[in-house]
């Protein structure tokens, strides 16, 4: 256990100690900022009943803030260590392969929340502008960080996997895009055969994973979805491990 | 302290080190020696848990470096070549995480980071970030790390590859002085470093053990090739009726000294060291011995017989 936290500690260290971290930091706060000018401009319109954060899932900004981040946050968990060789002298201290998976895995999870934190500033804004108290609801904020989280975790775990497949980041990223994007276009494809009654189509919808997030943006937790995501979750992070463990095959 | 037994590690279409066995005892400094592309790196990286064996057994205190792998790998300090550090650390920091990171206790990690400051020289440069130390300030941060653990046995892989001589001499005290605490097993190619440092040599060549001795037993192993040098004032007739009746001199050369002296070539038959003989044969004549001499094989000559292409030798 002392060789996870020590491993987590280091994980996070670097992402705030690097130029890259704040970088990150920067470009979501960015985005995070532009997608706020969006929201108040749908708030200006007409009413909307529907919570501030079911408005915000609904511009392009949520799952463009995720798809981008989570590869630029996981590209040097392995890779950068390969690459510079520590991977070697990492590997070669008395810690288990998994303790090594999952202290990174924890580190950019961690990281990757701390992105998300602006979006509550954003909305505490809303209300203090707007006088109304119904604006920010704890339950609604909870249940939406949940699935940010859930979310955020399973591309977490698929960009540590792409990390751990190559010694560059650069391929690190550009893997992780692609992991991310599919499982967007995978909610696109859904949505387009949402009126099928095939069960091909009923597959796809439990993979919507991006549309599954729309109910915990309504302050609905859907068990269906939380299991789905842990798991698949799990099941990177189990591949990832195999991944590592790999070099020691004979 | 380490047994290897017909260790064999195939990459993809290419066997790296075949049927290699030696072992080292508790307390001694080994040298892994050979050129590049010998196994040295791969034989350290197998020892350091690292990579599997394809073949063979790698037991390191008994424990065999696959099954036990998190076990052995408490009782190594490795230190791989190229020494990979992290650069965006501080080098206090940085021993502080390795020493957490081994296993040791929060107070304990404290107290051996300053014992292997202390001992490396690190002192002064605790608090700067590795990434603006000189290469020979990193090397020591990369020994302080192998060490901090106060593990039984330390692997190091070139650990004097590209440092100026001073820093060189710096590190070969500082491995002399953990040889009766430790046991060294230390990869190189510059060989009379190594000649100063070590105990025993472990010779590889494409794979393969060439020699495994110390480097007396590998001057015996060379002594075939050897010759003694007698300048000796005495007729050149009488000297060569002496050399051709001496059965222990398989082949002689004379030639014409300073003065009345000549120089004579003596090749021993066996491996035999001529010397006393000649000694004895000069006293008994009432010959001048003026020089006696057995060539000594430095490490290096050593190191180019055993590892030349075999084309090269026909």
């Amino acid at each position: 256990m002392r060789a996870y936290w020590t491993l987590t500690w280091r994980e996070l260290g670097a992402y705030f100690l690097s130029l890259t971290g704040y970088i990150i930091i920067a470009a979501s706060l960015f985005l995070t900022g532009l997608s706020f000018i969006d929201l108040l401009d749908r708030l200006r319109g007409e009413a909307m009943p529907a919570p501030l954060t079911e408005i915000y899932f609904n511009t392009w900004w949520f799952p463009m803030i995720v798809v981008l981040a989570t590869p630029v946050i996981t590209m040097r968990l392995f890779a950068q260590e390969k690459f510079s060789g520590t991977f070697e002298t990492l590997m070669t201290t008395p810690v288990s392969d998994l303790q090594v998976v999952l202290a990174k895995f924890s580190a950019a999870l961690v990281f990757y929340i701390v992105l998300w934190l602006p979006l509550v500033g954003c909305v505490l804004l809303v209300r203090h502008y707007s006088n109304d108290q119904s604006a920010f609801d704890s339950g609604i904020m909870g249940s939406t960080f949940l699935g940010i989280i859930l979310l955020g975790g399973l591309l977490v775990s698929l960009g540590c996997c792409a990390s751990a497949l190559t010694r560059s980041q650069v391929a690190a990223a550009m893997m992780g895009l692609a992991f991310g994007f599919s499982v967007l276009l995978l909610g696109f494809l859904a949505d387009k055969t949402a009126t099928h009654a095939s069960w091909q189509a009923q597959v796809l919808a439990c993979f919507a994973i991006f549309e599954q997030m729309r109910d915990f943006a309504r302050g609905m937790v859907d068990t269906q979805a939380v299991v789905l995501m842990v798991s698949l979750t799990l099941f990177f992070l189990f591949v990832n491990l195999r991944i590592i463990e790999s070099r020691r095959w004979k | 302290m380490i047994e290897v037994a017909n260790l064999t590690k195939r990459f993809a279409g290419r066997t790296a080190i075949s049927n290699v066995s030696f072992e080292v005892k508790r307390g001694e400094i080994v040298g892994l020696l050979g050129p590049n592309g010998a196994g040295k790196s791969t034989t350290m990286r197998i020892l350091a848990c690292y990579l599997p064996a394809s073949s063979g057994m790698v037991h390191v205190a008994g424990l065999d470096v696959f099954r036990d792998s998190v076990e052995v790998r408490r009782r190594i300090g490795y230190m791989p070549e190229n020494n990979p550090l992290h650069p965006d650390m501080r080098v206090r920091e940085y021993l502080k995480f390795r020493a957490r990171l081994k296993g040791l206790r929060r107070r304990t990690s404290r107290e051996r980071v300053d014992t292997v400051m202390e001992q490396c020289g690190l002192t002064e440069v605790g608090k700067r970030i590795i990434g603006q130390l000189s290469k020979g300030f990193r090397q020591r941060v990369g020994l302080a790390d192998a060490l901090v653990h106060e593990p039984e046995l330390l692997i190091l892989d070139e650990p004097t590859i590209g440092l100026d001589p001073n820093q060189i001499r710096a590190v070969r005290q500082l491995i002399k002085g953990l040889a009766n605490s430790h046991t060294v097993l230390v990869s190189t190619h510059i060989l009379p470093e190594a000649e100063m440092t070590c105990n025993r040599f472990v010779l590889l060549y494409e794979g393969r053990i060439q020699a495994a001795d110390t480097p007396d037993g590998l001057q015996r192993l060379m002594s075939g090739h050897s010759q003694v040098i007698a300048e000796i004032a005495a007729p050149q007739a009488d000297l060569e009726e002496c050399w051709m009746q001496m059965g222990e001199i398989e082949h002689f050369d004379i030639s014409p000294a300073q003065g009345d002296y000549f120089r004579c070539a003596l090749t021993p038959r066996d491996g035999l060291d001529l010397r006393p003989l000649i000694f004895e044969l000069a006293r008994s004549r009432g010959w001048i011995l003026r020089e006696l001499t057995r060539n000594r094989h430095s490490l290096e000559d050593i190191f180019v017989q055993l590892t030349k292409p075999e084309s090269e030798e026909e």
